[in-house]
């Protein structure tokens, strides 16, 4: 039951990696969009296609928090108040994210729009990286059982953290970049298209290279890490990984966003997938294994049935909000982001009726 | 039966756990403990709107499929997209709080994560699907038939409630503990769904969401009794001030039956904490209730006594005997001033609450019109902000009053807490985060409510 309750940490964690991820990686697209003229199409493409799902998106981190610290109670203690500074930081991310993104959709002037727009963008980039800090800390053996046991910041200022959190920040763009290249297809834009389909070659190609880039890092600096990593079964999944990015960059490639996806997604669950296999039976590398850290039978039997019964209702839901989305019901009228505060001519009056 | 509790008090009393994380030493207990408090004063409000809010708006889209009136649907429409941000704010300052429950107390996790955090994992799924059909329902407005529109709320108003009730259910059983044993000092023998089903879920859950039908009626009829005094009496107004205002009068007699349930309860389980809302330090029978005053040295001094009321209120018997703070150590006795001013400020405002909306029904059962005078409008817009305080004084009344507990009679708050340093830097940024986010939900509400209904429904709103 452990390992159950592990999978659907990792299952949660792989969700929020997928679509939260393409919500931040939205964020870096949206700061590295350019000027107020030149990026509004592509923030305005942000806008819409996030605005009806990025709460539920990130519902995905609870879900994550929730079953951890039920399942996993005394690493889950140990975790937060080791790397309360890479957490309290992503924390504060998150929420200044969420704000600015809710409040920019209703910005008087470009002014406003820019402020609001770079708090948006900025505390996007922050999130990913200080999220996956904390998980090269874990992953690198840095987190001891206790209270505040490990080291404040060396635990997280490291080589393997900086990585991991470098890595997030390109996955998310390259996975947001895919996605919104297939919303600019349905939307009927072709400039768009085009503009996020390089981006997802270059986000994608950059994540490639950081990947690679990044195995002597973790050699030197988590050889435990590595050899998991690289040995059976974590290599399988690594592998994995590496297919389903290359598949994904060729799909993009012919212009399949659709299947695109599905493989940008695969890749990123194989990543997560193969960081459990990597360092099992460890929960904290070399300090407690999976069942040691286990919460009681008991415990984990009624979790699992609560987290079945709750898919019942949870799964349909998702499903309907999706279908609802990909077919374009709940889409919201595309708007340039510096439009509405130019005085329209007939060419701006078009896009907004689409 | 009551002799049955004091044995459970007893028993609880004398089994305290060691922290799972070992023990805890930090000096800046008050910093962490203030950096919750300050998060859960921001997110309870939003949670208020979350429980309550929905069924309002669906309320009112109802009317609108009813009567085909769109001054209704501009309503329902306009307010939908108050819930939305309200919501999305939510779910950021609900993040915190998750995060915070690691961040700053990790020994509390540790030791009974595997007792409680099943009720989170429920609320996980509560939360999810309302951030799903929240999304659907205010999206979906004009492009979803209108029947499958009014069905995609239904959710909404569920979840809203599902979700809060389990953290409710976290929170009695904080105040009473079951579904462990305690054996050498470890917590064993977790039983999850029974720690939910405490003795303490129903009476606050129901004292909460009829709260947060209080909070969100009266804020939101005192947002259109502004518009009434101002000299706006169309259809539009009339309907937003109505609606909330009802729901709002109908809860506050119910909450004052309520608020006497959840007494008895703290009476029957945490004596300790009674003692405190009245100041009683000495165990005595015929206890007398005390109205104002201030508590100092082992007395309510400059304060109204009524004889034998507080025996009368907690076991609805004059003779009842009260068990006074002298029944435990000093140490084991929360703060009396916080503890009691915060009751007797709940208490006031709720009763305050109840009068204005009596005025209200009765006004409308016999005359079948909206009180005339002016001072009623304005007390309904100083009701949104009172019921807010009374609802902040609530659960410092019952957070305050289970200290110096996290998880009454089994662990102190000083043992759940973090050794992290950085407690004061936390709370500075986390003090200028909900500055800045108070500030732009304000500034977003005011731009939304300046825009004249008709843009939610196309021209034809009476106005």
């Amino acid at each position: 039951m452990a390992e159950l309750s592990l999978a659907l940490i990792m299952l949660g964690l792989t969700a929020y990696a997928v679509f939260g991820g393409a919500d931040l990686g939205a964020g870096f697209w949206d700061l590295t969009a350019g000027g107020a003229a030149r990026g509004g199409r592509v923030r305005g493409m942000v806008q819409r296609s996030m605005s009806p799902v990025w709460e539920a998106n990130h519902v995905w981190l609870i879900f994550v928090l929730v079953i951890f610290w039920t399942a996993f109670p005394t690493v889950f203690g140990s975790v937060m108040s080791t790397l309360y500074i890479p957490l309290v930081l992503a924390g504060t991310g998150l929420i200044l994210r969420g704000v600015a993104f809710a409040v920019r959709g209703q910005a008087a002037t470009i002014a406003e729009a820019r402020a609001l727009g770079a708090m948006f963008a900025l505390s996007s980039i922050l999130v990913p990286f200080f999220l996956g800090a904390a998980i090269g800390a874990i992953a690198s053996g840095r987190v001891p059982l206790g209270n505040a046991a490990g080291e404040a910041f060396g635990s997280w200022l490291n080589p393997t953290s900086l990585f991991v959190g470098t890595l997030a920040i390109a996955i998310g763009a390259f996975l947001s970049a895919v996605f919104l290249a297939g919303d600019s297809v349905r939307a009927g834009f072709p400039d768009l298209q085009r503009a996020f389909r390089l981006r997802a070659l270059l986000a994608g190609a950059v994540s490639g290279a950081l990947a690679i880039g990044g195995l002597p890092i973790i050699r030197s600096d988590a050889p435990a890490l590595y050899d998991g990593l690289t040995s059976v079964p974590g290599v399988v999944a690594v592998a994995v990984s590496a297919a389903a990015g290359i598949a994904t960059l060729a799909l993009v490639l012919t212009q399949r966003f659709g299947p695109a996806r599905v493989t940008a997604s695969a890749a990123v669950a194989a990543i997560t997938a193969g960081w459990a296999l990597a360092q099992s039976p460890y929960v904290l590398p070399d300090t407690v294994t999976l069942e040691e850290a286990a919460a009681s039978d008991a415990t984990l039997a009624a979790l699992l049935a609560s987290v079945a019964a709750g898919m019942v209702l949870l799964v349909p839901s998702l499903v309907y909000l999706y279908r609802l989305v990909l077919r374009g019901t709940l889409d919201q009228e595309f708007e340039p982001l510096d439009q509405r505060f130019r005085p329209m001519d007939a060419g701006d009056d078009e896009d907004r009726r689409r | 039966m009551a002799d049955v509790a004091i044995l459970h008090i007893l028993a609880s009393a004398t089994s305290p756990v060691e922290g799972a994380l070992g023990e805890a030493s930090q000096e800046h207990l008050l910093l962490a403990r203030q950096t919750q408090a300050l998060s859960f004063i921001v997110h309870i409000p939003l949670v208020c709107f979350g429980v309550a809010f929905p069924a309002m708006v669906l309320f009112m889209e109802a009317l609108w499929l009813r009567t085909g009136d769109p001054t209704y649907k501009a309503l329902a429409k306009r307010w939908s997209k108050v819930m939305l941000i309200l919501f999305a704010v939510g779910v950021v300052t609900g993040t915190i709080l998750s995060f915070e429950l690691g961040l700053l107390w990790p020994n509390f996790m540790a030791t009974f994560g595997e007792v409680f955090g099943l009720a989170f994992g429920l609320e996980a799924f509560s939360f999810f699907i309302e951030a799903i059909f929240v999304a659907i329902y205010v999206y979906g407005w004009d492009r979803l038939p209108r029947r499958v529109h009014f069905m995609t709320g239904i959710p909404v108003v569920v979840a809203g409630i599902t979700g809060s009730l389990m953290v409710i259910a976290v929170n009695g059983w904080m105040n009473d503990p079951e579904g462990f044993r305690v054996v050498d000092g470890r917590v064993v023998d977790a039983r999850p769904f029974a720690a939910l089903l405490n003795g303490h879920v129903a009476h606050e859950t129901v004292h909460m969401y009829l709260a947060a039908y209080l909070v969100t009626g009266f804020v939101v009829a005192g947002v259109y009794a502004r518009e009434w005094l101002r000299g706006d009496r169309g259809r539009y107004v009339r309907a937003g001030l109505v609606v909330p205002l009802t729901f709002a009068a109908l809860s506050a007699p119910a909450q004052v039956v309520v608020g006497d349930w959840a007494a008895r309860t703290v009476a029957d389980t945490q004596p300790v904490k009674l003692a405190a809302f009245e100041g009683l330090s000495e165990t005595r029978t015929a206890a007398p209730f005390t109205i104002g005053g201030i508590y100092i040295d082992g007395e309510v001094r400059y304060g109204l006594e009524i004889p034998a009321l507080l025996s009368l209120l907690a076991f609805h018997d004059p003779q009842a005997q009260v068990r006074g703070l002298d029944t435990v150590p000093a140490a084991d006795r929360p703060p009396v001033n916080v503890v009691r001013i915060s009751f007797q400020v709940m208490v006031a405002i709720g009763t305050g609450l109840m009068v204005l909306g009596a005025v209200y029904l009765i006004t409308w059962w016999r005359r079948r019109r909206l009180p005339a005078s002016r001072w009623f409008y304005r007390a309904v817009i100083a009701a949104g902000p009172l019921a807010f305080l009374a609802l902040i004084a609530g659960w410092i009344t019952t957070e305050v009053g289970r200290q110096p507990w996290v998880v009454y009679g089994h662990m102190r708050t000083e043992q759940a807490v973090t050794n992290a340093g950085g407690l004061a830097i936390a709370l500075g940024v986390l003090i200028a985060i909900y500055v800045l986010l108070g500030a732009l939900v304000v500034w977003l509400l005011r731009r939304l409510a300046r825009r004249p209904p008709e843009t939610e429904v196309g021209s034809e709103v009476a106005t």
